[in-house]
């Protein structure tokens, strides 16, 4: 398989540690993404998603784990060089495209930001005719440099920040809930815009959302989350034609399609984590049911998982 | 007309163009000139403004076109009522009022324009690292900004004129070392809540140094409340000013303040209202102005508030 660009290896991320507020945000979580892939993370509001992504890119400091990107660990701390390196080669694109976006600077100066600071080009001119590039790859007109924030609509402001992202061109991006914001015609609009630098620039990404649709979409694999951990990942079509872990189940089971018949017929499946039954002593963790396809289940389950998958799946997909 | 019959060439694009959707068609407004406008249309606040103007032009011309000296006693003309030769009359040492009042206003506006400015130095540096470090910084400083802030303002006062002499400057030392206090609070207040903003996270992710977003993210976008804190800071220091010259801790004459010509005038108010009347009236005038500056900044540079 392809070359892993970042592995992530049982990331922790607490809140209020040693206080008894204290919040495991991110409890010990291990993926990998692989490059010029997209993986989705999806998960309810709360789950840890964003926190995550914001560990990874480290705008908080990890209570533990490691994160390897291009084999090296970035937790911890790191020298100013190698700090200025990896801000050029990891960037986000923020949810929230009125909040993303400071209101007293102008577009240009919003998305030379990345240029000034690690000042990559060397004239006025040069600066102005990397903005105008930026602009015409988002699809923004030259004429959009000199105003504000405020003029724009939500899709044309999310594209400023994928512009601004993109000024210090990153190898990695991290989409965090990019369309939530957005109407539905405007969502199409901007993940159609991230799939074209995806293949024109080879970009990596790590698409967070709870869309799960759109995130099928876009996605070459899904991981789900829940309280903070995964519980399940594996290939985006693999995910929803043979779900395993309950959890997914109930998420692909609230997915509603315009089609009356299958809309008659659907059945919202809740999830009770407190029917796993789990034994205090035995060990959950990610297990490989087949090539690729890993869920969180504890010994017993696994095997059960696995007896599962071989009667459903595989026949599911021998009739296709 | 029937489904069938209609063509393809019947039909032709009349409105949009692709190429226009993205166009913005009002001009460009940026943050402040968008301010400037809803100001101009804020009566009180212009009417305030052009009283200010005024105050500021007769501080710089008033005691050249009187043609007298603010601090020549002339003892055969005092105590005399406003006159054409002596416009705001004269005091009880023959000094004309009109030149006194303009020469204690440059001294009264001095002084609010100035702690206004220490205020807003020290404030928005101690504020702001307080806001932005936040947690165990934070905490200690705001706890000594809140022991300066509790120290009885008079005492401090009385110490600082009796210690290093009465004069303008220890008036603005006596004014600044707990008012800047109130902007620090501001200021931090602002910061803490900007700093969360998804922007500054944007620009810390493109590895923008603290000096950075303190400077081009943090203290623009806390501007609006920084600016509306210092036009009511003025008025107050000025009031202040009066204030401590009327109790005779101001300053020394023969300098005039508006305070110290209210505090001379008072004794004389039964035969001779017009000295106390004419400082009183500017003070007033002033703080006024100062006043509705500062609401209509507030409004104007509210975003809430844009219509």
């Amino acid at each position: 398989m392809a070359e892993k660009l970042i592995e992530i290896k049982n990331l922790k991320q607490y809140f209020n540690v040693g206080k008894p507020n204290m919040v495991k945000a991110v409890d010990g979580v291990t993926f990998d993404i692989y490059k010029g892939e997209t993986l989705g993370l999806v998960g309810e509001s709360g789950c840890g998603k964003s926190t995550t992504g914001r560990t990874i890119i480290r705008l908080y400091e990890a209570t533990g784990g490691q994160i390897l990107f291009n084999g090296k660990n970035i937790t911890g701390k790191l020298s100013k060089s190698e700090e200025k390196q990896l801000n050029r080669k990891m960037q986000m694109i923020f949810q929230d495209p009125y909040a993303s976006l400071n209101p007293r600077m102008t577009v240009a100066d919003i998305i030379a930001e990345g240029i000034d600071i690690h000042g990559l080009a060397k004239s006025k001119k040069e600066r102005m005719e990397r903005i105008y590039e930026l602009l015409e790859t988002v699809g923004l007109n030259k004429e959009h440099a000199n105003r504000y924030p405020h003029e724009f609509s939500g899709g044309q402001r999310q594209r400023i920040g994928i512009a601004r992202a993109l000024a210090v061109k990153p190898e990695f991006i991290i989409a965090d809930e990019p369309i939530s914001a957005l109407d539905v015609s405007i969502q199409a609009q901007i993940v159609n815009l991230l799939k074209r630098l995806q293949r024109e620039r080879g970009l990596t990404y790590l698409f967070i959302a709870h869309d799960l649709s759109m995130v099928k979409y876009i996605s070459d694999r899904i991981a789900v989350m829940y309280y903070g951990k995964i519980v399940e990942l594996a290939s985006s079509d693999e995910l929803y034609q043979c779900p395993i872990h309950p959890y997914t189940k109930s998420l692909l089971s609230a997915i509603p399609l315009p089609d009356p018949d299958y809309e008659r017929k659907r059945v919202r499946e809740i999830y009770d984590p407190s029917k796993h039954g789990y034994d205090p002593d035995e060990k959950l963790e990610l297990r490989e049911i087949t090539p690729n396809h890993f869920v969180l289940c504890s010994e017993k389950e696994y095997h059960q998982y696995k007896k599962q998958y071989e009667g459903n799946c595989r026949a599911a997909q021998k009739v296709r | 007309m029937y489904m069938d019959q209609l063509r393809k060439d019947d039909f032709e694009i009349v409105g949009v163009k692709i190429e226009d959707t993205e166009k913005i068609s009002q001009p460009s407004l940026s943050y402040w000139k968008d301010a400037l406008n809803r100001f101009r249309k804020n009566k009180l606040a212009m009417v305030g403004l052009v009283i200010l103007i005024l105050l500021i032009f007769m501080a710089i011309f008033g005691p050249l076109i009187s043609g007298y000296d603010y601090r020549t006693n002339d003892l055969a003309n005092k105590n005399l009522p406003p006159s054409a030769e002596h416009w705001f009359g004269t005091d009880e040492l023959g000094r004309d009022v009109f030149t006194r009042t303009w020469e204690g206003a440059r001294i009264s506006i001095f002084i609010g324009i100035a702690a206004a400015l220490i205020d807003l130095t020290i404030g928005v540096l101690w504020g702001g690292i307080a806001g932005y470090k936040g947690g165990r910084v934070d905490e200690i400083m705001m706890r000594i900004a809140d022991i300066l802030y509790g120290i009885p303002y008079l005492l401090v006062v009385i110490l600082l004129m009796v210690v290093f002499g009465q004069s303008v400057g220890t008036m603005i030392l006596a004014m600044t070392i707990t008012g800047w206090v109130n902007m620090a609070r501001i200021v931090r207040g602002q910061f803490l809540l900007l700093k969360e903003q998804e922007y500054v996270l944007a620009a810390r992710t493109l590895g923008a140094s603290t000096r950075r977003i303190m400077a081009k993210h943090l203290v623009p976008n806390a501007m609006g409340p920084i600016l509306v804190t210092m036009t009511l800071t003025i008025p107050s220091a000025i009031f202040t000013e009066a204030f401590l010259s009327f109790l005779g801790l101001g300053l020394n004459p023969p300098l005039a303040s508006w305070g110290t010509m209210a505090s001379d005038g008072l004794p004389a108010l039964r035969f001779y209202p017009w000295r106390l009347l004419f400082p009183a009236t500017f003070i007033c005038l002033t703080i006024f102005a100062f006043n509705v500056i500062g609401d209509g900044l507030r409004d104007a540079l509210d975003p809430r508030l844009r219509k």
